[in-house]
């Protein structure tokens, strides 16, 4: 890897130095700020999702809407004994009065507490594995010892969120792919015009006999060092972004199951974004090179 | 001896215009010294840059080293191009190189390490005089000096064919002999030697050199020495 950044003494001042540059390290260092944000974003909702994926797979809730409540309570005994029972069945609880009156308490205030509404009993489920094989069982079971009693897959009703987060993740990637492409295409850019700027010394080159790999090199390491400039330029200043607004994310809440803003792995990527860069830069440098000279004898 | 460079019938055209140079048909022996003049746009450069590899001819065989440069693969071309030595006319030094890393850029070209390139490129430059100018860059060299440097670099490879262009056209005749006394010691290490002058006195200076003579993009070969086979094996 170490070659990625080498400059050979024998290519020292073939090219001068201070002339690709330009403008290349800051277009690299805003692509790179740019793509380093989308691919947080992108491993953020991935993270997210797969979290809220796995713990909503194995998940169910059995609700017993009887307006008695005698006969509600020796239902739901009876039901959770007989869940208890199942071997697809880890766990299973009883969700208490005061639980359902906090859930409802926003919406209902104290009436929520108040004997006269009836409130359905639930019964939280989790499942040894995930699939339907586990539900299946429990519906059939739910169906002969409480028939009025209804089962709700988790998955079900978080599905819309689960399918969006799933789709973001997508989109966050798509733009580091863009991003990628049109890093690329500056590269190329920046390439062609200092071949036109250094095409007497190429020519001068090529008669002394320098291979077309040999040029090729020197814009390499040119570029190399441009997009390292640039590429840690850009991922410094998305960590310093990102930081903070993950700590803002995090305050936020909600209670979402599988609520991960930050994944552990995320800033080793980011991190690694620059040397990405570099490999990316040298590779388009390297075949945009070959083709133009390719042209010439 | 054998043929180091052999053209067959060789004729080269810019575009659409008219040949530059037409039905080329000589060859020249491995360690020979040849002077090839002729009036100004008699064709001259454009010989020079079919044997140094800079062009294809449009028609015809050019045979250097004993292989088919026409048809060759291009990514073969940089190692029969470091056998080559070249002085241009118009020097073609890299403006932003000193002279001592102009002299220096065939041997790194090469691969050759830093170290080992450090001295025979003083050597030269010292052999050039021009040892207290190597970190100038070419801008500030006067032409003569520019061409000192264009030497040093074109021999500093000990190429197995040195081809000049004019090479002591900005020198003064101190230095054009010692340049020319390099060629000949060059020549007799077995460099062939292919040089373009309008310098008469130059000519003269040689005695085992051989005249090419380029008139119109045709060479006149009176003796038959160029010829292929040459008309006097003898001689070969």
């Amino acid at each position: 890897m170490f070659e990625l950044f080498r400059f050979a003494a024998r290519d020292k001042g073939v090219l001068p130095e201070h002339r690709s540059s330009g403008m290349l390290p800051w277009l690299i260092a805003i692509m790179l700020f740019l793509t380093a944000l989308a691919c947080w974003a992108g491993m953020s909702l991935a993270g997210a999702a797969a979290s809220l994926s796995s713990d909503l797979d194995r998940r169910a809730t059995v609700q017993l809407a009887e307006p008695n409540a005698r006969l509600r309570d020796g239902q739901i005994r009876a039901l959770m004994a007989e869940l208890d029972k199942l071997s697809a069945v880890e766990s299973v609880r009883r969700v208490s009065d005061d639980e359902l009156a906090a859930m409802l308490d926003p919406w209902l205030g104290d009436t929520a507490r108040n004997a006269e509404i009836p409130v359905p009993a639930l019964i939280d489920l989790v499942f040894v594995r995930s699939g339907s094989a586990g539900l299946d069982q429990v519906k059939s079971l739910v169906a002969t010892v409480a028939p009025n009693a209804r089962v709700t897959a988790d998955a079900e009703w978080l599905a819309p969120a689960s399918s969006l987060l799933r789709t973001l993740k997508w989109l966050a990637l798509g733009l580091v792919a863009l991003m990628a492409v049109a890093t690329g295409s500056v590269v190329v850019m920046a390439v062609r015009s200092s071949l036109n700027t250094h095409g007497e010394t190429i020519d001068i080159m090529h008669l002394m006999g320098a291979s077309d790999r040999q040029v090729a090199q020197l814009f390499e390491r040119q570029i190399a060092r441009d997009a390292l400039l640039g590429g840690t330029v850009g991922v410094i200043v998305a960590i310093l972004v990102i930081l903070p607004l993950s700590a803002r994310i995090s305050s936020i809440g909600g209670g979402l199951p599988g609520e991960t803003p930050v994944q552990w792995w995320s800033f080793p990527v980011l991190i690694l974004l620059p040397v990405f860069g570099v490999g990316l830069a040298r590779l388009v440098a390297r075949r945009t090179v070959l083709s133009n000279l390719g042209d010439k004898l | 001896m054998s043929s180091i460079v052999q053209f067959d019938n060789v004729g080269l055209r810019y575009g659409t215009g008219a040949e530059t140079l037409s039905d080329l048909s000589f060859s020249l022996r491995r360690g020979g010294f040849y002077f090839l003049t002729g009036a100004s746009g008699a064709g001259k450069t454009s010989l020079l840059k079919l044997i140094y590899l800079a062009l294809r001819p449009s028609r015809g065989l050019v045979r250097l080293f004993g292989e088919d440069m026409v048809t060759i693969a291009r990514d073969r071309l940089p190692g029969f191009r470091r056998r080559i030595g070249v002085v241009f006319q118009d020097f073609r030094l890299v403006p932003h190189l000193s002279a001592f890393d102009n002299v220096a850029l065939p041997l790194r070209l090469a691969g050759v390490p830093e170290r080992d390139l450090q001295r025979p490129v003083a050597e030269m430059l010292e052999w050039v005089g021009l040892s207290h100018r190597s970190s100038a860059r070419p801008a500030t060299l006067s032409g003569g000096e520019q061409q000192r440097v264009a030497i040093a670099r074109a021999v500093i490879g000990r190429p197995e064919i040195l081809v000049a262009d004019e090479p002591t056209g900005n020198v003064d005749p101190e230095m054009a002999a010692r340049l020319l006394y390099l060629f000949d010691n060059l020549n007799k290490l077995g460099t062939t030697m292919v040089v373009a002058t309008h310098d008469l006195h130059l000519l003269s200076r040689i005695g085992s050199a051989t005249m090419m003579r380029l008139d119109d993009g045709k060479l006149q070969d009176p003796t038959g020495l160029l010829r292929h086979p040459p008309a006097r094996p003898d001689l070969f």
